[in-house]
């Protein structure tokens, strides 16, 4: 009977191990994201059987018009989401660590609304200096990255004056409703076709990005990550807050400095080109938390690529199947984990 | 160890601290008093580094403050604040770890010796056990000792600690000033705390050093309790 009770532990704890052990939850996070960028290169208005996804993407033998269809438009769109999950969800992340507030996402501390201000500025304004193609392309993530700099810079200056947390939150929100009001005005003011593309960018896209774009969203999303990569032990120190960090021998201005390089780039890139996501970066850290267990940045910020990439792309499939806006599926979908994991924390 | 040079600190037109000089020692326990708003916090950021204006000089094991950057102060000296730190989902073996920072790489890399020293570090305060636990799930006063085990990672000779007793019982008062007292004497560090337990610092600290704005006494506990100052400024008014 004992040593029945000691095998069934043993047998525990190795599930247990395997359950929390981070190279398993790696492994099968690389598989969903795998699995559900197929789903959503076969998933549209027109079916496509994973085979011939598969064929056009080898150089196989498949449909002229679906080799077209996959690769011209699924792949752009599957490539988009897996960058802008993964872009606002580490963004998310380096602000909930440097603010010490679960609450703290790029969209929540006005960063999206920034860059969706600088979005509006550049689309209401381009049929006026004309800019087109390339240059469009580069001035609207110019535009974003600037707005989004801006709040960042305002938010970084009050939040050194004003350690209080819940300032920089109700700033944050206060920003986010000026500039709405801002935008509509500026809406009032702008020309019919202008209006209408600015109407269709705030309400989320990832089909609207056009392969020209993919070359600045791809560049300015790696370098964002790459910096992300170089802030892991900073966030880890910042987790004690920043008396602790300074007095373990951080630079803190200049992690500062990488952090808010890093979410310009990330958010600013994704919002300037998919319009404002919300939810997605306050909601994923979070679930990543959860599913590792673990508060180390080693561990966190692969994980949250990896979950960031499979929400967009399962909002980018519902949203696909159902033909609606995607910037409506994501807050439907992370509204309940947002109030999941207050719920849970009480 | 820890050298103060003509040193004054203040808000604004108050003068908190003026023209002091003192010498704290290394392999003692020191017990910073002193009345609400004298400026104990404010004494200890500024040899912490977080607080910079200051005049005079504050030298650290042989070298001036100012001249120190982070990393290099960070080697000398670790501080523990007054905040209840609870950090979720990390295991309190990981956050002894980051104590480490000073000497790992630009990922945090731990080598052998630096998880012998997490070990050491955590045996240290009594917590060898609890390596493998959360801090989520852990009294104040375990997390406080979670936090010394993290300052004791850092090798520094010197360890500030800003009201380290505050949120503690009266029993756990005792035993984790006992535990620096020991820290000092075995390990040979200079540990500076500040406090407002005065039983607590006459009796387990070796000197006392007492904030009587603009000055600052520093007298062994024996000299302290026989100089009155403690019952002049602690004195109440009423009785």
């Amino acid at each position: 009977m004992r040593n029945l009770c000691t095998i069934r532990n043993f047998y525990k704890r190795i599930i247990y191990t395997l359950k929390y052990s981070p190279i398993v939850l790696f492994i099968s996070l690389c598989a969903l994201v795998a699995v559900l960028f197929s789903i959503d290169m076969s998933v549209g208005a027109v079916n496509v059987p994973l085979t011939d996804v598969w064929a056009a993407l080898t150089g196989g033998d498949c449909p002229a018009a679906t080799a077209r269809i996959v690769l011209d438009i699924r792949l752009v769109k599957a490539v988009v989401a897996l960058l802008a999950g993964a872009s606002l969800s580490v963004s998310g992340l380096q602000m909930q660590t440097l603010f010490r507030n679960p609450l703290a996402g790029p969209y929540v501390l006005g960063i999206s609304s920034g860059a969706s201000l600088g979005v509006a500025l550049f689309i209401l304004g381009a049929p006026i200096i004309g800019a087109t193609g390339f240059i469009s392309s580069v001035g609207i993530a110019g535009a974003a990255w600037i707005g989004a700099a801006l709040v960042l810079a305002v938010i970084a200056v009050v939040g050194h004056r004003i350690k209080d947390i819940m300032v920089i939150l109700i700033l944050g929100m206060m920003f986010s409703s000026g500039v709405g009001a801002l935008v509509q005005i500026l809406q009032y003011l702008s020309r019919e076709d202008a209006l209408k593309s600015f109407v269709i960018w705030t309400m989320g896209s990832l089909g609207e990005v056009t392969t020209q774009q993919l070359y600045v969203l791809i560049p300015a999303v790696t370098v964002g990550l790459a910096l992300a990569v170089l802030t892991i032990k900073p966030l880890n120190m910042l987790l004690f807050g920043e008396e602790y960090a300074l007095t373990m021998g951080l630079d803190i201005k200049r992690s500062r400095g990488f952090l808010f390089l890093s979410t310009t780039l990330l958010a600013g890139t994704v919002t300037a080109f998919c319009g404002p996501i919300g939810f997605i970066g306050l909601a994923m850290p979070h679930v990543t938390r959860m599913i590792f267990r673990n508060s180390d940045h080693r561990i966190l910020l692969p994980g949250t690529v990896l979950t960031g990439a499979s929400i967009m792309l399962v909002c980018d499939i519902v949203s696909k199947l159902f033909v609606l806006p995607l910037n409506a599926i994501t807050a439907l979908l992370g509204i309940p984990i947002v109030v999941w994991i207050v719920l849970r924390n009480k | 160890m820890i050298e103060l040079e003509n040193f004054s600190i203040g808000y604004g037109d108050k003068a908190l601290l003026s023209n002091v000089s003192a010498a704290i020692e290394k392999g003692s326990l020191t017990a910073l008093l002193g009345r609400n708003g004298s400026g104990k916090s404010t004494l200890l950021r500024a040899i912490a580094g977080l607080n910079t204006k200051y005049s005079g000089r504050i030298v650290l094991d042989g070298h001036d403050r100012r001249g120190m950057n982070p990393m290099e102060l960070a080697r000398v000296m670790a501080f523990v604040n007054t905040e209840r730190t609870r950090i979720s989902n990390l295991k309190c073996e990981d956050v002894v770890a980051i104590g480490r920072a000073p000497y790992t790489n630009w990922i945090g890399r731990m080598q052998p010796a630096d998880r012998e020293i997490v070990m050491r570090s955590l045996a240290s305060v009594g917590m060898e056990a609890y390596s493998h636990r959360t801090m989520d799930t852990m009294s104040d006063g375990e997390c406080q000792r979670i936090m010394i085990a993290r300052a004791l990672a850092q090798s520094t000779p010197i360890i500030l600690l800003d009201e380290p007793t505050s949120f503690l019982d009266l029993p756990n008062r005792y035993e984790l000033c006992n535990l620096l007292r020991r820290l000092a004497h075995d390990e040979g560090k200079c540990i500076l705390f500040s406090t407002h337990e005065l039983d607590i610092a006459m009796s387990l600290s070796d000197h006392i050093a007492l904030i009587d704005s603009p000055c600052l006494h520093l007298l062994s506990s024996r000299e302290m309790k026989a100089s009155g100052l403690i019952e002049r400024l602690f004195k109440i008014p009423v009785l």
